[in-house]
């Protein structure tokens, strides 16, 4: 078993995972690379909104690949800490958000 | 800070450096060479297209101690291009079509014969390129150099690493930044960078860190649009130019733990277009010393012109050199990643 659940140098084995379902990999990493080109959006704006969802989801390898890639985008650490708290801030919002439930709930079990 | 040279740092030897950057430790060694690359593309030997630039490093002296400065230059650096060698230069181009001379450093305005040499090669109608570091130009003993280059049409390309205070003065040393957009503006107001004058403002963009530069058009577009909005400077044009494995960045990558990574996303960012286009194929480097040289990487690891062609400026023949075998090690990789890169900034 290895040390640690995250290996950084697992990153680079990703594209692996194609040797047990070749087809759904296939798919997936063409969509993965039609999903950040240049569109509607830019790849940079694009670079951006990943890492503050690499930042949501809490993935490591994520964070790390597009912490790099912000960077070469030429975004500044301002720029990418603000990114940082969005995740943040929805985060923590859709936490606070469910005290309106409990606040429902305790409104019926009250007197 | 003192330059690597200074502190005898064992990162000051080229062939140390040459080692490192092939064999630091097992993963290093196993990645694959340069020369493999281009044979798989048919490109080696790699041969010039035909000398276009003539690029001269008149001096590793240097009013800076950048950290990821590829010449180690600083102000303890002596090595200064003498008048007699200047000359062989001069002789050199009056019997060559090239057209343009680019310069460099170190700060090449600390040349003491810098004015005499442009006014020289600027009187033979030669495209002169003077490479800047910009804060020279903001002490009292060249503070005249900008009107002087600009009423001899010379293009000017500075440094400016990033739009942000932070990121430039964390390379190139706190109060850069600052400095540097003064001096911007000062060349903006003699002409420098408006379309109008043709005197040609370009910056460069160099990675503060490990990692490659970005697409060229959107790093422009962003400089444009901060420096503008910012501090009302304008520049033609802005090169994106890919940190080599060379002496001081060398020495950040080995110190920090990010060899292995950077060497392996070179690597696996090799572009055979990028390789088609690579500078060392038009471009001619002179040292301060007069020895030639395929790049100015090359110069600063040692690696003279060879396979029969002339390695000094005083055997200077343009046909054997325009038929040359080009020298290449694993720093090469540096201007084949992506976009490639170039003094130019991307070529592809």
């Amino acid at each position: 078993m290895e040390k640690t659940y995250y290996n950084p140098e697992d990153l680079k084995k990703f594209g692996n995972v194609g040797e047990f379902q070749k087809d759904l990999a296939d798919k997936f990493f063409d969509y993965y690379g039609t999903v950040f080109a240049d569109s509607a959006l830019s790849a940079r704006e694009k670079s951006l909104i990943a890492l503050a969802v690499a930042h949501a989801v809490q993935c490591p390898y994520c964070i790390d690949a597009y912490t790099e890639d912000s960077l070469e985008k030429g975004y500044s650490e301002e720029q990418m800490m603000e990114a940082v708290h969005v995740a943040v801030a929805i985060r923590g919002g859709a936490s606070l958000v469910h005290g309106v439930q409990m606040m429902n709930k305790v409104d019926k079990l009250s007197m | 800070m003192k330059s690597l040279i200074a502190q005898s740092h064992s990162l000051s030897d080229p062939k140390v450096q040459i080692e490192v950057i092939n064999n630091h430790n097992d993963r290093v060694k196993s990645l694959d060479k340069f020369e493999k690359k281009l044979d798989e593309i048919n490109l080696f030997p790699l041969k010039p297209t035909g000398i276009e630039i003539f690029q001269i490093n008149v001096g590793y002296m240097c009013n800076m101690t950048c950290k990821h400065c590829h010449v180690d230059a600083g102000p303890d650096r002596q090595e200064i291009m003498t008048k007699e060698t200047l000359q062989y230069c001069i002789d050199a181009l009056k019997d060559s079509d090239i057209q343009t001379v680019d310069l460099t450093g170190g700060a090449p305005e600390m040349n003491p014969h810098f004015r005499w040499f442009v006014d020289e090669v600027s009187k033979m109608g030669k495209h002169v390129i003077v490479r800047s570091n910009l804060t020279i130009l903001d002490t009292r003993k060249f503070e005249d150099l900008p009107q002087f280059m600009a009423d001899r049409g010379v293009e000017i390309t500075c440094s400016l690493p990033f739009y942000s205070k932070r990121r430039t003065d964390m390379q190139r040393g706190v109060g850069t930044y600052d400095k540097s957009m003064k001096i911007l503006k000062v060349l903006n107001e003699i002409g420098y960078g408006k379309k109008e004058t043709g005197l040609l403002l370009n910056l460069v963009y160099n990675p503060v860190g490990a990692f490659l530069p970005g697409d060229q058009n959107s790093l422009r577009e962003q400089y444009k649009e901060r420096l503008w909005e910012d501090h009302g400077i304008i520049f033609n044009d802005l090169y994106t130019i890919t940190n080599l494995p060379i002496s001081r960045y060398l020495n950040f990558l080995v110190e920090s733990g990010n060899l292995e990574d950077y060497m392996e996303k070179l690597i696996t960012s090799f572009n055979p277009g990028a390789a088609q286009g690579v500078m060392c194929r038009n471009t001619i480097s002179i040292g301060w010393d007069g020895a030639l040289y395929d790049c100015d990487f090359n110069q600063m690891l040692q690696l003279k012109t060879n396979h029969g062609a002339p390695d000094h400026i005083k055997q200077w023949d343009l046909e054997k050199l325009n038929s040359r075998e080009i020298i290449v090690n694993q720093h090469c990789f540096g201007c084949t990643a992506g976009a490639g890169s170039s003094c130019g900034g991307a070529v592809t």
